[in-house]
């Protein structure tokens, strides 16, 4: 890939890989790890006469106003962490159930509550699923490195726009504030998707394709929509009969799901010489000590795999379980009191995987050595 | 060639800008009051040339206040959760500022729950219009009390009556520096339809409260207690002149810039990228 190599702050990376996926519109409210990325944001959108940033009033604001730039044609993000996560979570399932395309990017804390505030942690991985009311599918992605914060951030609305869903962008305060090298690409490389638009005037809001996306009409383009969060017919209409909600609902759930290979993305390293005995699993920045574990497990001559998830949600069992079998324990690192591991023994147990937490709290990341060690007392304890 | 004249009667207004009617709005509400003068409002707008109904975005929140415009009103319309319609519609305007915001939202939704947004939408100065449809009470949860229930009146929380004083509103936004501030009642329909003309055509925030009647929740446990006589009550305790009756009319309107514009006017300073 050809490109221009910098040296940058995972959070400014970030920002620029929201900039070059075409996002014009973002608002946010301030908190520790996020800020700079709106700082960034702020910054660079001076050069652009047609993009707005609005520091809003809260984070139940941010979101709001993102919902309703997006009707009106904008590709939008707010930026926050843990707190500011929840305060949105409430509009989040309106944009669930209104199908809006819109990114959040959630800098990840050590909680509960303030915590460490200014520390990273890996503690949101299930309200960035489940946090939301209702019922509904989740898309999520993890970066690992600067370069991915650049990456993950067009990725993120690509898969917005594409499926007319919102996307969030599960980094870590670690990732955030961290400077390293990465290549921010070529413009004319950049891929970029935009949401599906109706040929016809008057469009259905929620009348979906046959691929179960709904093209998305906007305001002011004669319309006359009707955009409500209650259960609505194709036509926006509000109807609560049990057949319209559960077909709706269901036909949400299969856009997403059908297309579970696509979203699915994570980064393995299979143990050269094959039929790996053990293999390690993480995301964001615990995956990076991971890294450097499973060599050195490795030159010990532990047959090791690794897999880091890209994709957090949704969880891929298929793919993540063909990565499990065989093996005799799947060791799960992540800064948390075991979250990702639920997910993993549920998987792993299916091909009598036992499955291993190395968690670590306290706002500071793992050492290799600290998972080197816990592999090795649980392996002793198996012989 | 001869304009042919169109006979303005209730036909002409549901067909031409209500998706259908009747509303669900109980009997002696007056929200329908409201909606018949904001339809007649618009319909003043499009004919001078001032508005075209495609760039109109109605955002409403919840509550009774929220249905006036959605389903009811044939225009865009977003019916956001419950207090927050202000925010969205700060999204959708500044998103694409050709559009035309009008917000809809009650006493309990945009003074509540939503009372944040409502002072910094005014603070900014965001091109938009904010119809506060106060009628004292939450009603569509049956009648609890809300931050504009009167002191000592009786509501399904405050049986013994109310403890807490109410806000007002008008001087609330004003504080909050909305450049446009007006307050009507039902029972003034000529005047609400022709302070939503002036302030849809007013640039930068703009908010009328209008004073309506509840007399399925508020109504029965406070007197008077039949529609009727709670619409004369409205005429009588507001006043345009009395100053020991609540104030009516336009309490503020002033030009300044809008929070877009000042956005756009800083845009030239170029900064180095890092």
């Amino acid at each position: 890939m050809s490109g221009k190599k910098v040296f940058l702050l995972g959070n400014h990376a970030l920002a620029k890989g929201a900039i070059a996926a075409g996002c014009n519109f973002v608002t946010g409210y301030p908190i520790t790890p996020a800020s700079e990325v709106l700082e960034q944001i702020s910054l660079e959108f001076l050069n652009y006469p047609d993009r707005v940033y609005i520091q809003m009033e809260d984070e139940i604001a941010s979101i709001a106003a993102l919902i309703g730039a997006s009707w009106a044609g904008a590709k939008t993000m707010t930026a926050t962490s843990g707190p500011g996560f929840s305060l949105m979570q409430e509009n989040l399932s309106y944009a669930y159930m209104t199908e809006t395309p819109l990114v959040i990017a959630v800098l990840q804390r050590s909680g509960p509550s303030t915590g460490q505030a200014t520390l990273p942690g890996q503690q949101e991985f299930y309200q960035a699923r489940f946090g939301a009311h209702g019922d509904y599918e989740a898309i999520v992605f993890s970066p690992w490195s600067v370069q991915e914060m650049f990456d993950l951030a067009i990725k993120s609305f690509n898969t917005s726009e594409e499926l007319r869903h919102p996307v969030i962008l599960l980094a870590d305060g670690e990732i955030g504030h961290m400077r390293e090298n990465m290549v921010l690409p070529d413009p004319e490389e950049i891929k970029i998707v935009n949401r599906r638009r109706p040929k016809t005037v008057p469009y259905p809001p929620f009348q979906p394709d046959e691929d179960y996306i709904p093209p998305m009409p906007l305001f002011g383009e004669g319309h006359n929509l009707l955009i409500t969060g209650s259960s609505h017919d194709s036509n926006g209409f509000r109807n609560a009969d049990p057949e319209l909600h559960r077909k709706n609902l269901e036909r949400m759930k299969k856009k997403v799901q059908t297309r579970i290979d696509q979203l699915t993305d994570y980064h393995s390293e299979l143990d050269p010489r094959g039929d790996a005995e053990i293999i390690l699993i993480s995301f964001g920045a615990a995956a990076r000590p991971t890294y450097h574990a499973v060599r050195k497990l490795r030159e010990e001559g532990i047959k090791t795999d690794f897999l880091r998830l890209r994709t957090l949600w949704p969880f891929n069992d298929k793919v993540i379980g063909s990565f499990l079998e065989g093996k005799t324990h799947a060791f799960v690192v992540e800064m948390n009191q075991g979250k990702l591991v639920r997910e993993i023994e549920r998987v792993g147990n299916k091909y009598g995987v036992k499955s291993v937490l190395v968690g670590k709290i306290g706002g500071v990341v793992h050492t290799s050595k600290e998972i080197i060690q816990k592999v090795h007392s649980e392996l002793k304890k198996a012989d | 060639m001869v304009k042919k004249k169109i006979e303005k009667n209730n036909e002409y207004y549901r067909e031409k800008y209500l998706r259908y009617i009747p509303t669900a709005f109980c009997p002696g509400c007056g929200n329908g009051i409201i909606l018949n003068a904001l339809v007649r409002a618009l319909d003043r707008l499009v004919e001078n040339g001032q508005l075209n109904m495609k760039n109109l975005v109605a955002v409403s929140g919840i509550g009774c206040s929220g249905w006036i415009t959605s389903p009811y009103l044939k225009a865009d319309t977003l019916h956001t959760t419950h207090g927050r319609a202000i925010a969205f519609a700060t999204g959708v305007k500044l998103a694409n500022p050709k559009l035309n915001v009008l917000v809809l939202t009650g006493d309990g939704d945009g003074a509540a729950i939503g009372g944040n947004h409502l002072i910094h939408a005014a603070r900014r100065n965001i091109d938009m219009t904010v119809i506060l449809v106060n009628n004292q009470v939450y009603g569509m949860t049956s009648g609890q009390t809300a931050p504009t229930t009167p002191y000592k009146a009786i509501t399904t929380t405050t049986p013994g009556g109310n403890p807490e004083h109410p806000f007002d509103l008008a001087k609330l936004v004003e504080g909050a520096n909305g450049s446009f501030v007006a307050r009507t009642t039902v029972a003034h329909p000529r005047h609400i339809q022709k302070l939503i003309e002036q302030a849809i055509t007013h640039k930068g925030f703009s908010f009328i409260e209008v004073k309506t009647t509840c007399p399925t929740y508020y109504g029965r446990r406070n007197p008077p207690k039949d529609p009727p006589s709670m619409v004369k009550q409205l005429k009588e305790i507001t006043s345009r002149t009395d100053p020991n009756k609540i104030p009516i009319g336009v309490f503020k309107e002033e030009q300044r810039p809008t929070f877009y514009e000042q956005l756009m006017s800083i845009k030239k300073v170029k900064t180095e990228e890092e």
